[in-house]
């Protein structure tokens, strides 16, 4: 059967393609272009894993390592004497959590000098003395719970009715945090490498000059490099959204379009860095220094991982005009805060001056051999 | 017949320092294959990269069927297929989607099977670039030039690192398109490739041409169809070169590491001649051979160097 089959197939192959003279369509050749660009990027391993694989991979061992966990239970010693067992009776029956020791007084301060307690307690006729640390925050508070719990249990009536209800709300928590931040960390790395690296290896391969000696429209070629950045873009979104939602219980409070177009305008800004730093350098080695060199101070200063406002006052200007720092922040606030394009345009502004600027330079300066 | 490539007075200077060119003419004809000749660094890639419109002259001008680089860029680059010196096309796009992808570039390209089938590439079509021998790489850069349909195809050094039996197969790929009426400029190094593929070609030297025509006129201009070569012993007079050179029909000598090269136009009459001074000198010979002279020979002859200083 198969055999029958087979030159008819063949017949109407050459019947209905070959012998036709075919023309190419207007954009024939950025189609080409960008289903070349997207098939060289699925078959390299190397970039599967960096751009879509280790982000992930960072968001969950961050996510666990700096996981909320509920407060230590303070642990005290409690120095020998008459009243000793008195007082552990006391911070037992209250409402607080303690782990408690009764120990020598030598021994006590001893261990409370190495960190094994938190507080001291010496009872006497007149009352208590706490021996407490200032610098250590588990130290200052397990203070203020003692001596809570021991008033108590002494009689003290607060004037005051409060009421405390416990919050730990998905959206405050570090992964929250993190996740917006390593989404715009990613798509400056991949802008960066995905346009500059790939734009002067093209160029040491020769390619650039071999593809300018044909008709090929040069617009055509970056439009579908721009094109295959903006589709990748919305991959590297969906996967690190939809990692901290189904994962971490994100709550994602922004519109998803707004974070598309945030990812969008992103995506363009640090695709036209790459295309600067690519624009004349020759070899692999040396665009690949340049990258660096314009990635590290945002990595440092763009509060990725931690909260650029722990820097000093005098260079917070210098960090909100970086590219990454709009683009974190404004992720952030769609994301976290359900904050509308409107609210943030002075980011866009920032974002797009930086990559119409790199764009327009870049032209100017660029190389094709 | 009609000219397919003009330029005058080509002149290229890199930085303000190094003349690559110094005034270079050229008149290539359709429907032929032409040749550039000459060492490394004499000029033929910054010439052909002028030609193909890549590079800007620092003077001078070029014409491609009447058309000017400034005036008709993109119909003249719909008009070339070029093979670049040393192009490391995309290593893992198939050999189907990089033939594909420059055919796109096109108006009117050649289908890509057709392509693949005339230059044996069918077999490999699913086959990524980077597992390609170098031959199989060389035709494929081939490929993407001849699927533009072109009228001139540009082939800068397309045989240079091959096997035997690759650059055969390049050759009859060259031939092929010549008979369908291409017009070639091709760029060698190997001066038997340019004797059997070029109706005409150009030598090249210090940015400049330095002999033109036939292979065979330039063979004839080289005074002496054939040339003894021979070795002897017992002479370490250097004035003995002038006793080669006076023997009867000796059109010029030349020694290289011990071997003596006479160009001469009747050997029957040389030969004799050469013997008898070998024994007047009281030497002994030790080898002797004749042979008819080649382009080698032409470009040792107007240089003094040899096109491949190995």
């Amino acid at each position: 059967m198969k055999a029958e089959l087979q030159p008819i197939s063949s017949a109407l192959d050459s019947d209905g393609r070959s012998r036709l003279p075919k023309k190419n369509a207007r954009w024939s050749a950025y189609s080409h272009l960008l289903i070349a660009r997207m098939r060289e990027l699925q078959r390299e391993p190397e970039i599967v894993f960096w751009v879509f694989v280790f982000p992930l991979l960072l968001a969950l061992g961050l996510g666990i390592a700096f996981r909320n966990k509920p407060a230590d239970v303070p642990s005290l010693a409690i120095v020998a004497g008459p009243s000793a067992q008195h007082t552990l009776e006391a911070l037992r029956g209250g409402s607080w959590k303690f782990r408690v020791d009764i120990l020598e007084s030598d021994d006590a301060l001893n261990r409370f000098r190495l960190g094994k307690y938190d507080l001291v307690i010496v009872a006497d006729e007149q009352g208590f003395t706490y021996r407490y640390d200032p610098a250590r925050p588990e130290s200052v508070l397990a203070r203020s719970q003692v001596n809570e719990a021991l008033q108590t249990s002494a009689g003290r009536r607060d004037p005051l009715h409060t009421n405390a209800q416990a919050s730990s709300e998905p959206g405050a928590r570090y992964i929250d945090f993190l996740i917006p931040g390593l989404l715009g960390m990613n798509l400056m790395n991949s802008g960066m490498w995905g346009v500059g690296f790939a734009l002067v290896d093209m160029r040491q391969r020769k390619l650039l000059k071999r593809f300018v000696a044909t008709p090929m429209r040069r617009s055509d070629f970056l439009l579908a490099l721009t094109s295959s950045r903006l589709i990748l873009m919305i991959i590297e979104v969906g996967l690190l959204l939809g990692f901290g939602i189904l994962v971490f219980n994100m709550r994602v409070l922004g519109s998803w379009f707004s974070i598309i177009l945030l990812g969008c305008t992103g995506a363009i800004c640090f695709g036209g860095l790459g295309l600067l730093t690519a624009s004349r350098a020759q070899k692999i080695e040396s665009v690949s220094g340049l990258i660096n060199l314009v990635m590290m101070p945002m990595w440092i200063f763009s509060g990725v991982f931690f909260s650029y406002e722990r820097f000093p006052a005098l260079i917070q200007p210098f960090i909100k005009a970086l590219p990454l720092t709009a683009l974190n922040d404004a992720l952030r606030a769609t994301i976290l805060e359900g904050a509308s394009l409107r609210t943030q345009g002075l980011r866009l502004l920032i974002l797009a001056g930086w990559g119409s600027l790199s764009f327009v330079l870049a032209l100017r300066w660029f190389r094709w051999s | 017949m009609a000219t397919a490539i003009e330029c005058r007075g080509l002149r290229k200077t890199y930085d303000g320092k190094v003349e690559a060119l110094r005034g270079l003419d050229l008149d290539i004809h359709a429907g032929e294959c032409f040749g550039l000749l000459g060492p490394n660094g004499a000029g033929k890639t910054t010439t052909i990269e002028i030609l193909e419109g890549l590079l800007q002259p620092t003077s001078g001008h070029v014409r491609i069927f009447d058309q000017t680089w400034h005036e008709n860029e993109r119909t003249l680059r719909e008009w070339l297929g070029i093979s670049l010196q040393e192009t490391r096309l995309s290593e893992k796009l198939t050999v189907r989607e990089t033939v594909e992808l420059f055919a796109s570039f096109y108006r009117q390209p050649r289908p890509a099977d057709a392509i693949l089938e005339q230059l044996s590439l069918t077999e490999k079509a699913d086959t990524w670039v980077g597992k390609l021998s170098g031959g199989q790489k060389q035709r494929l850069a081939v490929a993407t030039a001849l699927v533009a349909n072109p009228r001139i195809l540009f082939l800068d050094e397309p045989t240079t690192g091959l096997d035997p039996q690759s650059r055969r197969q390049l050759w009859d790929i060259i031939r092929t398109f010549q008979k369908n009426g291409g017009t070639i400029l091709l760029t060698t190094h190997y001066m038997d490739e340019a004797e059997r593929l070029c109706d005409r070609l150009a030598i090249i030297d210090h940015g400049e041409v330095i002999a033109a025509g036939t292979p065979s006129e330039l063979i004839d201009r080289l005074g002496g169809h054939h040339v003894v070569e021979f070795s002897v012993n017992g002479t370490r007079n250097a004035q003995t070169i002038d006793v080669w050179a006076a023997l009867v029909g000796v059109e010029s000598v030349r020694t290289d590491d011990g071997l003596v090269s006479l160009n001469v136009r009747q050997p029957h009459l040389t030969i004799p001649a050469l013997l008898d001074a070998v024994e007047n000198q009281g030497a002994e010979l030790l080898h002797l051979t004749t042979r008819q002279a080649s382009l080698e020979d032409v470009f040792v002859r107007l240089t003094g160097r040899h096109l491949r200083e190995d």
